[in-house]
């Protein structure tokens, strides 16, 4: 008898029970041939497909994506805007994007995390078993987790025109801002990769991600100008990569020079796709 | 006869404990061979090691043939794992776990809703299909798990313990669903604390105790140096265990242990009529016996028969735990 034929003499009696028909399973094995391997583009794809499902399903998870970027862009400008810059209005020109590269880099973290639960969970020993090419599952999550970036930009960029914000660079100058930001958190993400390969809780890896994000956010030029700063803080003001992409953010919204700023924001996401890609990979094939 | 799998002198350490300790193994392909043992035993370590997940720290274990180390992708698409907790997504549905793994194999879009339909299908969880698996019963997680496995039909099937838990209707139908799978050429490697599940299923079986292996057989040939069955005696008096003991010593003509219960003792043999004449010799006497039983041995007599200690379970219950504590202190 031929696998179909098996498998429409059985089709018909198990679809309506709870039951395992054996027919069935045998029909079932004898039709799993393989196909022919899908790329790591596929692969990657089909990880950031499952990310989007599991925000279909557990929409909850989107809260950190737009009650809370909105949440600091109120709070940041109404409470700074008079005192820094004598009005709202004027503060919000300087403020927003920093607080859009603020609220995107705050988030990554909950990829570590997301990470971290998942494998403790045993999903992933299903993924690492699999013949594919083997950071998709990683990459496609980080893919998944850019969705989520992009909803908060769009979310505080939103905000931000109702409530004041006039960018000089028009359309063109918000999204080149947005993108430079997008491709420094997928970047970015690569650390909070690793550091789920490599701590026990979750709780433990958002606890390293905010000794790491505080530091990096606060001492920035995000909020005030650093000339103010005592010469310590300033200099690693100047030495921190969000510093760079604030700059980048700014310049390209509010269509303001940029020097080198862009530049060594593209750089530092290569450098930190390069050191923590390969790190992660090695903690995730051990 | 053709080798599925080959270890030899396998190891694998987490921080101090050998939790795999010099496994050697030579599994036929065809059939089921089980790895029977008690928690904590080394049994899902190994299967990891087996399975591409875990590098084995010494020794060497090839898979079809393939060296798990250097060859691992090729081992990885002909093997499947069912892991013991369901490794599956719990947030998805069934039908869009079963499509994700198709696609991951590289179905079509078409193909892989297809390939997921029949699947559903052949194990009975059509109506089941677009709930979250997190709220599956535990039968049907499992099902939903060794479905994910035959997404594309293994060569060899790993199966960590894939009936702990479950209610002995869902135990069944997971039997019959590995006994299709061997029907139909795969060869499933199957872990299980159950004597009575590697009796119905294998045709080989390796006890594995701290992480060795300690006896190797066809059901027939284990049992047979255990006992098939296991005679269990409670006295009225506690204080008569001692002569009862000598007593059924003499008309069995094996051991009998006392267990921790007082009052209670267990034998060894190999059918009814003995049990029966011990039993007869006790009446004999002026001890009273509360009740008795005659029943298959428990893991934890073949363990006794074996190894002359009861079964233990070596303190890192949790393997994977264990793994994770040790990748936290850095070790590679």
């Amino acid at each position: 008898m031929s696998v179909d034929d098996t498998r429409t003499a059985t089709a018909g009696t198990t679809a309506a029970t709870d039951e395992v028909a054996t027919a069935a399973v045998l029909g079932a094995l004898a039709s799993g041939a393989r196909p022919d391997r899908p790329s790591g583009l596929t692969t990657s794809l089909t990880f950031g497909w499952r990310a989007l499902l599991k925000i279909k399903h557990v929409p909850e998870q989107l809260f950190d994506v737009t009650v809370f970027p909105v949440m600091i862009t109120l709070l940041f400008t109404y409470l700074f805007g008079g005192a820094i810059a004598g009005s709202v209005d004027d503060y919000i020109q300087f403020l927003l994007p920093g607080i859009l590269v603020q609220g995107v880099i705050m988030i990554t973290m909950y990829t570590g995390v997301t990470l971290n639960t998942d494998i403790q969970k045993g999903v992933f020993d299903r993924f690492r078993s699999l013949p594919i090419w083997r950071p998709s599952a990683l990459v496609g999550m980080l893919l998944g987790d850019a969705v989520r970036f992009t909803i908060a930009s769009v979310v505080i960029v939103a905000l931000g025109l109702l409530i004041g914000f006039r960018p000089e660079g028009g359309p063109l100058g918000v999204l080149a801002g947005v993108a430079l930001l997008l491709l420094f958190a997928f970047s970015f993400g690569w650390i909070w990769t690793f550091l789920a390969l490599v701590l026990r809780t979750p709780n433990a890896v958002m606890g390293v991600s905010m000794m790491v994000i505080t530091p990096l956010t606060f001492g920035s030029n995000i909020f005030v100008d650093p000339s103010t700063m005592p010469g310590w803080l300033q200099a690693f003001v100047e030495v921190n990569p969000v510093s760079d992409l604030v700059t980048g953010v700014r310049g390209l919204m509010n269509a303001q020079p940029v020097g080198d700023h862009v530049l060594v924001t593209v750089l530092w996401a290569l450098a930190l796709v390069a050191v923590f890609g390969p790190l992660t990979m090695r903690r995730y094939a051990r | 006869m053709t080798t599925a799998i080959e270890t030899a002198g396998l190891v694998k350490l987490f921080k101090d404990t050998r939790a795999v300790d010099g496994i050697d193994l030579q599994v036929a392909a065809g059939g089921v061979h089980g790895f029977l043992g008690p928690n904590g035993a080394g049994k899902t370590t190994t299967i990891r090691m087996l399975a591409t997940l875990l590098r084995p720290d010494a020794g060497e274990a090839r898979v079809l043939g393939r060296d798990v180390v250097r060859d691992a992708d090729e081992v990885r698409s002909r093997v499947a794992l069912t892991g013991q907790f369901a490794s599956v997504d719990e947030d998805l549905t069934g039908r869009e776990n079963l499509v994700l793994v198709s696609r991951l194999y590289g179905f079509s879009r078409a193909g892989a809703r297809a390939r997921a339909d029949e699947l559903l299908d052949a194990f009975g969880l059509s109506d089941a299909a677009d709930r979250q698996v997190k709220k599956f019963s535990g039968g049907m997680r499992r099902r939903i798990d060794i479905a994910a496995s035959i997404v594309v039909t293994p060569e060899l099937i790993f199966l960590d313990e894939p009936t702990t838990g479950l209610d002995p209707r869902s135990r069944n139908q997971v039997w019959d669903i590995v006994r299709a799978m061997v029907s139909s050429g795969t060869t499933v490697l199957l872990t299980t604390q159950y004597l009575d599940e590697a009796d119905q299923l294998a045709d080989r079986i390796s006890v594995i105790d701290a992480g060795k292996v300690i006896a190797e057989g066809t059901p027939g040939q284990l049992k047979a140096s255990v006992g098939a069955s296991a005679l269990h005696v409670r006295l009225l008096n506690p204080d008569d265990r001692p002569r009862a003991r000598a007593v059924l010593e003499r008309a069995l003509g094996t051991a009998v242990t006392e267990d921790p219960d007082p009052a209670a003792l267990t034998a060894s043999v190999d059918s009814s009529a003995p049990a029966m004449r011990g039993i007869a010799a006790l009446e004999a006497t002026d001890v009273l016996v509360a009740q008795f039983s005659l029943g298959q041995p428990s893991l934890d007599e073949v363990f006794l028969a074996l190894t002359g200690h009861p079964a233990e379970s070596a303190g890192t219950d949790d393997e994977a735990g264990a793994e994770r504590d040790a990748a936290a202190r850095g070790a590679e």
